[in-house]
């Protein structure tokens, strides 16, 4: 992750807000930031973006996973000021986009979610993993996925989700298609 | 929802906005300007607070008061328990130290500020002077002879004393043919729910109302506790649940010194006042469980049959006496579904220097089922039987039924097992996991190196409990149905399972019936969700509410058509008649719940069509089950690996087969962190020493099986629903039965398991122990 170019100077010029320029689900913004501020603070409060939760905010859980520049990381070990002309994406734009859809129908049925509280980042490391990756059975999944807790549906319905999803994947030119 | 063949009605109906990325948790309800609250919290586990200055924080940017205990007056407590078992002694618990810190993390000062970045900052400013006292960390160290108190001012550590005995066990253990001793330990374990504790509150000083929002379990619980600790009317303290919290399994069901803290916090400042709890306090203060110790004698005879069982246990309460129900769960499930005519079943509580235990998922049930079945195993292995015919010989039979276990309830009502069939659902469980090929396939990997073994454990679980829970159906001004329950709800699909409920009794369809939860304004009073209790006790006060509401519109509706109930049928928002007469659920509205002005409504009339209904069940229902675990270990590296689990269930009628057998599932996966990876460990000064999620290993994708569960229904006459609790029994059977298919698979070695969660060291120390000269493979 390239951290923004700028260099410290005596004075200590990374102490005091700055603006960022980024861009968020395909919209481009700015936004004034304390260096001191995560990328999952940065979406929830100053864009408004809930979706992405805090489940541990040191980077063990995997709830608050996102996607920069098409990796998924965990946006609470990210600051804001290193996205910087950076792209995201968070949950709601791949819904938006719809690329997940077939991800979010297979989870309904497949009893992938209770509470939902992992589900956002569940989804979006699911997705990471299935633009990066054609065949991937339960064993894959499982590796994928294990940097994500649950503690609501024992993960059996998220793998076969995300399996399910990969195995009946559209051939590439069919939309959803990677 | 789009699937392959178009748009779908979801199943489940909360989970189109969760994955949507529309949840509403507590901290992405938009509450308007709003203050954050940070506590600092205790660095000891024990000592006095001698002074405390908070000048620099008060003035450090974004804050906006620093309050310790003394600012807090009658608010500050003390705050009585939810269960006080006979002879547990009372310690005051206060929302915020005052003379005495009793556990790290305990919180101490709170600071409310801009935002949370500032409160946390500011609370680094805080300078508390304390005076350390020993601590004791341990059970050990708790009961040991001249132990430090836990308390100053206490004559000793001893929290609670209870003994029960049935039959004439020194008798029978004195004249049994066969005796066994052992001693069993569990450790302590927390809920980890993804989301953290979190609360927000408001108060209106105009009209005196404190509005709560609370990722709660309890909202009528903590409503109770705010009014009478604030000095308000319960009616001017609304409580309620997000729609969506992020789990609770039992954490989430207390009262906690930071929600009292925080109510107060709104109300002094009259501005809104939230904290949003980190994963770090979670690990720290959050409610605890499973600590116990276990020394049981066994008397049984050469058939196997378990005659009397002796079990003295030992249980940490942690600093407060917050969840002293749990050991006397443990006490009362230990004969569980066998026949065992002789108990004398002892346990003392003790006050520790850690965080206090309340119930989580399973509360104190595993550690009983633990204890029982690793005693059965052992008859087996000392009479050459095989396991599962020490079960047989045990298990109390259908034709038994009602079963009168001998034991008094916490209630004070002797304990009566309301139905079920356990031998069944044992020969079922064994014949699907198919015993026979298992053992000829064990017997060849011994010989290849390879180490697998069977494990067994059955339960019954006492679900459903009172006193009571509540409905409100009613239809509003514009027509519509709108049906609350009292408790909220952390994932279980209460929205679904009732929304179905609520469409059948009401004659409507599902997408016509809105289900409200978790709100003490909606549904005056409950107890909430845990235990297992929702559907047994929620569900048939909805039926009642429903069934009320429903004559209620028929009888509406056939006056104003002019026609005999008999002669109307709800159907597409309106009720009608064969002739083709129909009114809507909008005109029953208009007249009868609105009213129009300067009309007379014909005798006998409905008013407000509106009902209220409480379910006050009599006693327990009790759901059964059993659970056959096949797990492979690795002598050498201690790591366990289930590869297989069969749960048999009866959780008599099931009301929606995929939500039960989510939790079942979940359940499970619970239980596998129980047996094998969950522990909160602590310094033998309380320092604790599982502070994030990466050291406390919750299970991850890698670690779980899905559980092949089947169903048995032995409906509960209990309740009319007929149903009984299912949110608890994937987990109350899992550590006992792994720890039988570890001991099982390590038969080669004399290893014995006695204690979990089963990490790698301890499986690793067991088989050391049974057999020293083994050092791994080759030798």
């Amino acid at each position: 992750m390239p951290v923004s170019g700028r260099r410290p100077t005596r004075t200590g010029s990374f102490a005091g807000p700055r603006e960022i320029s980024l861009v968020v689900n395909g919209v481009s913004i700015r936004r004034v930031v304390e260096p001191a501020r995560h990328l999952a603070d940065l979406l929830r409060e100053d864009v408004g973006l809930r979706a992405t939760h805090l489940g541990c905010e040191h980077g063990s859980c995997g709830t608050c996973s996102v996607l920069v520049d098409g990796q998924a990381v965990r946006a609470c070990l990210v600051l804001a000021v290193q996205v910087d002309g950076h792209e995201v994406e968070t949950l709601e734009g791949l819904h938006a986009s719809g690329e997940i859809a077939a991800l979010q129908d297979a989870f309904e049925r497949l009893d992938a979610l209770q509470c939902g509280f992992c589900t956002s980042g569940m989804l979006v490391a699911a997705a990471s993993l299935l633009r990066r990756e054609r065949a991937v059975d339960h064993d894959r999944v499982r590796r994928a996925l294990s940097g994500n807790l649950c503690r609501c549906t024992g993960y059996v319905g998220i793998v076969e989700a995300v399996v399910e999803v990969a195995a009946s994947r559209a051939a590439p030119g069919r939309p959803g298609a990677r | 929802m789009t699937g392959a063949a178009g748009p779908r009605r979801p199943r489940r109906r909360e989970s189109t906005r969760l994955l949507a990325g529309r949840g509403e948790f507590l901290a992405d309800l938009d509450l308007g300007p709003v203050l954050e609250a940070a506590f600092v919290r205790s660095p000891h586990a024990h000592a006095r607070v001698v002074a405390i200055d908070t000048a620099r924080a008060r003035g450090a940017d974004g804050v906006h008061a620093v309050a310790v205990a003394a600012d807090l007056g009658a608010a500050l407590g003390p705050i009585p328990p939810k269960s006080s078992p006979a002879g547990l002694r009372a310690v005051e618990r206060l929302a915020l130290a005052r003379d005495e810190v009793r556990y790290v993390g305990e919180p101490v000062v709170m600071v409310v500020a801009d935002d949370r970045r500032h409160a946390e900052e500011a609370a680094l400013l805080v300078a508390v002077a304390y005076a350390p006292l020993p601590a004791v960390a341990s059970i050990a160290a708790a009961s040991a002879v001249g132990a430090p108190l836990a308390h100053l001012g206490l004559e000793s550590n001893v929290a609670l004393h209870q003994r029960q005995r049935a039959g004439d066990p020194d008798r029978v253990l004195a004249g049994a043919p066969r005796i066994l001793r052992e001693r069993f330990v569990v450790r302590r374990g927390g809920g980890h729910s993804l989301e953290c504790r979190a609360v927000a509150a408001r108060f209106d000083a105009v009209t005196g109302q404190l509005t709560v929002w609370d990722a709660t379990q309890a909202p009528h619980h903590v409503r109770t506790q705010l009014a009478t600790l604030l000095g308000l009317d319960e009616l001017d303290v609304r409580v309620v649940a997000p729609r969506d919290i992020g789990g609770g399994f039992g954490p989430k069901a207390q009262f906690y010194g930071e929600e009292l803290a925080v109510a107060w916090a709104a109300r002094a400042f009259s501005a809104t006042v939230r904290w949003v709890e980190d994963r770090r306090e979670n690990l720290l203060s959050a409610t605890c469980e499973r600590t116990q110790v276990h020394e049981v004698t066994a008397g049984f005879d050469t058939r196997g049959t378990l005659l009397a069982l002796r079990d003295e246990i030992s249980h940490d309460l942690g600093a407060y006496g917050v969840g002293a129900q749990v050991p006397v769960i443990t006490l009362t499930t230990l004969p569980g579904p066998y026949r065992i005519g002789n108990l004398d079943l002892a346990l003392t509580s003790y006050f520790t220097n850690l965080p206090p235990t309340a119930p989580l998922r399973g509360s104190g049930r595993p550690q009983a089922v633990f204890v029982v079945e690793r005693v059965l195993d052992r008859i087996a292995a000392e009479c050459g039987l095989a396991p599962e015919e020490v079960r047989r010989a045990n298990l109390v039979t259908s034709s038994e039924q009602p079963y009168a276990v001998g034991l008094i309830a916490r209630d004070g009502k002797p304990i009566s097992y309301d139905g079920g069939d356990y031998p069944a659902l044992l020969d079922e469980a064994l014949e699907r996991v198919d015993v026979a090929r298992f053992r000829a396939s064990q017997s060849a990997g011994w010989a290849a190196g390879v180490y697998r073994g069977l494990g067994i454990a059955c339960f019954v679980e006492g679900s459903g409990l009172g006193p009571f829970e509540g409905a409100r159906a009613r239809l509003t001004t514009e027509g519509r149905f709108v049906v609350a329950i009292g408790p909220s709800a952390q994932g279980q699909g209460h929205e679904t399972v009732f929304g179905d409920l609520a469409a059948l009794v009401l004659g409507c369809d599902r997408d016509d019936v809105e289900i409200r939860r978790g709100d003490t304004a909606a549904v005056d009073a409950g107890h909430g969700a845990f235990a297992s209790r929702v559907t047994a006790t929620a569900g048939p006060a909805l039926v009642r509410a429903c069934e009320g509401l429903r004559d209620d519109c028929r009888r509406a509706a056939a006056l104003l058509l002019g026609v005999p109930e008999e002669a109307v049928v709800l159907a597409d928002g309106e009720y009608r008649t064969s002739g083709g007469a129909s009114v809507t659920l909008a005109d029953l509205a208009r007249v009868f719940v609105v009213g129009q002005h300067g009309t007379f409504l014909p005798t006998g009339a409905p008013v407000r069509l509106d009902h209220r209904t409480y379910f006050t069940p009599e006693r327990a229902c009790y759901t059964s089950g059993v659970l056959a675990v096949v797990a492979e270990v690795d002598p050498e590296l201690g790591v366990v690996r289930v590869e297989r689990a069969v749960l048999g269930h009866d959780c008599g009628v099931v009301l929606d087969p995929g939500l039960v057998e989510g939790q079942l599932v979940g359940g499970f996966a619970h239980g596998l962190g129980n047996a094998l990876f969950e522990e909160l460990r602590y310094a033998e000064d309380g320092a604790p020493r599982t502070t994030s999620s990466l050291e406390y290993l919750v299970p991850t994708a890698l670690d779980v099986v899905r559980p092949e569960t089947f169903h048995r229904c032995t409906p509960s006459p209990v309740n009319p629903l007929g149903v009984r609790g299912a949110g608890e029994s994937g987990v109350i059977p899992v550590p006992a039965a792994v720890a039988n298919a570890v001991e099982d698979a390590l038969a080669p070695f004399g290893a014995r398991v006695t204690e979990t969660p089963l990490t790698p060291e301890r499986v690793r120390a067991a088989v050391l122990a049974g057999n020293p000269r083994w050092r791994g493979a080759g030798s």
